[in-house]
């Protein structure tokens, strides 16, 4: 029963940056129609900023809020000099740029940065909370509820501004969207400025935690596609499932099976799920209307 | 001959009830017309029976042979086509490839005949040309063939899907609004075209909002309303039924569709 | 008759006389090998090609059938003693049949929901390998004994830069005669709307399934070529940046185009062994490079080349 618990923290929190990798992939996703293979480097990029700002004697708050900032940057620069000139493009076309980019940030991370990996002290102490017989680590309740009050924030911000209602008619029809007056760019903009927001401070929050390095990206990008997918993509509730899914199933089979296996058995997991619901958990069918 | 037939179909997206327990009993070597005011269910039931969507309820039966549940891909093998109100071209693809792709059930090569082009596969080629070509003639296409299809004009497409699917030699053809968007000039050649298949034994079903074509061509007309069948008749029949006048004023109102009727 | 073959077969003619031709030009054996590798990965990429440019359907994870073919040539000399010839053919087998099993149910996936199917199906590949370690030799991977055929070793790379030219015309001749084919047309038509399609009788599922073993049989040859030639093999072979990679050059060279297969196979394996003069700022070009291609040449090098020189015509 506690080593059940165990695997639930563990689970969980690795979850918990899964679904927010894949909240940055639905929300660009959501705008444009994009694919951003580029979003695990914003990942990376808010963990090795951080990482290397402390370093040169910055405190890590201040040294974390400078890695949010670069790395929503980067994520606006993304938009504005790869994919807007791109514009009209096939999406496999798109889906190229952006791991280009993705190649891009990770060749520019091992030359300013380094090769090694690096970790974060937390802010909470090292020392694991007995619980029920298992230990959590504090940062990872910390991960966990950073993540809540992400998504809680999101929603309330798509639920109740203007500029959140922009983006859902522009997610549900950017040509009648454009029509009744909103700035289809701007919302494309901000979309991959929050996405990448998002990733750098999945970054941050995990580096005290697991390890960084500048090439923690693609891993992160395949586990969060997987979970949004696995959600339905499109879907934000989805992406949120899907993270903490993966995680878990991670977890579990890492822990009953062997931790070899973890990625197989959660990818087999996936690969079965979507067979039986070809659209995701929470994604809506589409039936071709001809 | 009962080419069609099709007893209680009905099928409902979320709440609404798109075809709702509609009888068809369509005789062989006619045209027959499917109309009815817009969103009242007519491309819904060509993709029930075309096997696009499976009926919640209610069967089809194809030249006597229950085909309820079956497969596009099966039911054109029992010799059924149709065209796609909005166009379903194959716009990477030529003119003349597009006809070629109609003539697939015809085809007989397998796919090591296909990987090493065994003199079957050059004869069977040469073969489908000829045939798509013949049926671009009779859409009166066969001097764009070569062209890229994406580069046609609105109404050259209709003509393509029409030529694709006469390409494979059905027995039944269902014609979603082959006119809409047309010219005068050009809907006289739809017309004239229908003419020709249905000379050819071909059953042709047609839906169409065009009333001067639909009352010249149609040996019976089918009127459908909010997915029900509201009365089914000669032109003559249908045209002086006080319910369809109504039916087409309350959607419409405009004084053309009025005088199209007389 | 002989002009329409003469069309239809030109791209694998010409190709046929640039491996010819090619190494008059070679200015040192260094040359040989660079070549032999283009036109391996260019063998893989005109099967993907055909998957994703003709019919329509993106696979993130092919670099798993490399992975099988790449084995096959360790696992069947070292374990039970074939030929490694034999072991090439007996690849292509097992993969067929792997993409078989696997593509009929995930083939049903569209869109992105395929590309995260295939993208797990690869990484399964790939974390099989890793770990199965008393078949496989693990992450460090396992050498590959050569290649006899007949009494001949194949060792230098010359040698492979004749047999890789072969096959890859070979390659292409079976792609372009399926390209003009029925089943050809058929995924073509499946590449622009599947509700068409099928409406004129094509088993959309048979025919992607058929393709999605085709182009899983050229990329086992080709992996089973990579380790014969490379002499060793790691699990990396089979990984999801081997399976972009390939992702990469068809798109780059262009979505179904078989020449742009060769081309985009030729840029991807040479410009990171130009980009190494560059030390550790290769990976950050190579990454601005690929997204200045795809950004201006968004159809793909061939593609556009050809529009621009039919759009000068004019
Ligand atoms: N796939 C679907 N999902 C949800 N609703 C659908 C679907 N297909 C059709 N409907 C609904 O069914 C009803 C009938 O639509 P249908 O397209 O059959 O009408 P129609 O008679 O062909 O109209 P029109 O003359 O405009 O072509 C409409 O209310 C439509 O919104
Ligand atoms: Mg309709």
């Amino acid at each position: 029963m506690a080593e059940l618990l165990q695997f639930v923290f563990s689970g969980l929190t690795v979850g918990a940056i899964y679904a927010l990798v894949a909240l940055g992939f639905t929300l660009i996703y959501k705008a444009s129609d994009i694919i951003n293979f580029a979003q695990g480097e914003f990942v990376m990029l808010g963990g090795m900023t951080t990482v290397f700002v402390t370093l040169a004697g910055v405190s890590l708050p201040l040294a974390a809020l400078i890695a949010i900032i670069v790395t929503t940057a980067i994520g606006l620069a993304l938009h504005r000099f790869a994919i807007e000139p791109a514009r009209g493009a096939s999406p496999v076309a798109l889906i190229m740029i952006t791991i280009g980019a993705s190649i891009f940030l990770r060749g520019v991370a091992q030359i300013i940065f380094d090769r090694r990996f690096h970790s974060l002290p937390s802010l909470f102490g090292g020392d694991p909370i007995k619980f029920g017989g298992a230990a959590i680590l504090p940062q990872s309740l910390v991960v966990l509820a950073s993540a809540m009050v992400i998504v809680t924030l999101l929603w309330l911000f798509i639920d109740r501004t203007l500029l959140g209602k922009a983006v859902i008619a522009t997610a549900a029809n950017r040509l009648a969207a454009r029509l009744i007056g909103v700035d289809t760019r701007r919302i494309v903009d901000f979309s991959f400025a929050v996405s990448a927001a998002i990733g750098a401070i999945a970054g941050v929050l995990i580096t005290p935690i697991a390890l960084t390095s500048y090439d923690v990206g693609t891993l992160l990008a395949l586990k969060g596609f997987a979970a949004a997918m696995l959600g339905g993509i499109g879907s934000a509730l989805g992406a949120v499932v899907g993270g903490l899914l993966i995680g878990l199933f991670e977890a579990f089979a890492a822990g009953y099976l062997s931790s070899n296996y973890k990625d197989a058995v959660a990818f087999l997991i996936i690969l079965v799920v979507l067979v039986s619901i070809p659209q995701g958990l929470f994604g809506r069918a589409k039936i071709e209307r001809v | 001959m009962i080419i069609l037939q099709t007893d209680q179909l009905s099928i409902a997206f979320g709440g609404v009830r798109a075809i709702d327990g509609v009888n068809l009993a369509i005789e062989s070597g006619q045209v027959y017309s499917i109309i009815g005011p817009n969103g009242s269910g007519k491309t819904t039931l060509f993709n029930l029976v075309s096997g696009i969507y499976t009926p919640d309820d209610g069967s089809i039966r194809l030249a006597g042979e229950a085909v309820t549940g079956l497969a596009p891909d099966q039911l054109a093998r029992r010799g059924l086509s149709r065209t796609f109100q909005n166009l379903q071209i194959f716009s990477r693809m030529s003119v003349l490839e597009n006809v070629m792709v109609g003539r697939h059930r015809h085809e007989r090569t397998g796919i090591f005949a296909d990987l090493f082009h065994w003199p079957s596969v050059a004869r069977q080629n040469q073969a489908t040309v000829e045939a798509a070509r013949a049926a671009l003639a009779r859409v009166d296409l066969a001097d764009s063939a070569s062209r890229p299809a994406g580069s046609l004009a609105y109404g050259a497409l209709k003509r393509l899907e029409i030529a694709r699917a006469l390409a494979s030699e059905p027995t039944l053809l269902l014609l979603d609004e082959p006119a809409a968007g047309c010219n005068p000039v050009e809907t006289e050649e739809i017309d004239g075209v229908i003419r020709s298949i249905v000379k050819d034994g071909i059953t042709v079903v047609l839906v169409e909002h065009d009333m001067r074509l639909v009352m010249n061509i149609s040996s019976r007309i089918h009127v459908l309303a909010s997915g029900r069948t509201l009365t089914e008749g000669t032109p003559e029949q249908v045209r002086s039924n006080v319910a369809v006048v109504q039916a087409y004023l309350g959607i419409h109102g405009s004084q053309e569709s009025n005088r199209a009727f007389h | 008759m002989r002009t329409l073959l003469e069309t239809r077969l030109l791209p694998a003619i010409v190709v046929a006389v640039i491996v010819v031709i090619l190494p008059y030009f070679f200015p040192s054996a260094y040359y040989f090998r660079v070549g032999a590798l283009v036109f391996i990965f260019a063998l893989a990429v005109v099967g993907l090609n055909l998957l994703m440019g003709f019919a329509g359907q993106v696979s993130l994870g092919h670099a798993g059938f490399l992975g099988i073919g790449a084995y096959s040539v360790v696992i069947g000399p070292v374990y039970f003693g074939l030929p490694s010839w034999l072991c090439v053919f007996v690849g292509a087998t097992v993969s067929g049949a792997v993409a078989f099993l696997v593509g009929r149910p995930i083939l049903r996936l569209k869109g992105h929901y395929l590309a995260v199917a295939t993208l797990g199906f690869g990484l399964l590949v790939a974390i099989v390998l890793t770990n199965e370690a008393g078949w496989t030799g693990g992450p460090d991977g396992m050498s590959v004994p050569r290649l006899a055929l007949f009494n001949w070793q194949v060792r230098g790379s010359d040698s492979w830069y004749w047999i890789a030219g072969a096959t890859l015309v070979g390659g292409f001749v079976l792609a372009l005669n399926l390209m003009e084919s029925p089943t050809g047309r058929a995924l073509q038509a499946i590449h622009d709307s599947e509700i068409a399609a099928l409406v004129l009788g094509i088993d959309v599922a048979r025919k992607k399934l058929t393709i999605f073993v085709i182009s899983a049989m050229y990329a086992s040859v080709a992996g089973s070529y990579l380790a014969l030639f490379n002499g060793h093999v790691t699990p990396d072979i089979a990984g999801f940046l081997r399976s972009i990679e390939l992702v990469a050059m068809v798109v780059l060279g262009g979505m179904g185009s078989i020449v742009g297969s060769l081309v985009g196979a030729a840029v991807l394996v040479v410009l990171p062994q130009a980009l190494t003069i560059f030390h550790e700022y290769e990976q950050a070009l190579l990454g601005f490079i690929l997204m200045v291609f795809m950004i201006f040449l968004r159809r793909g090098i061939v593609p556009s080349v050809a529009a621009t020189f039919a759009g000068r015509r004019k």
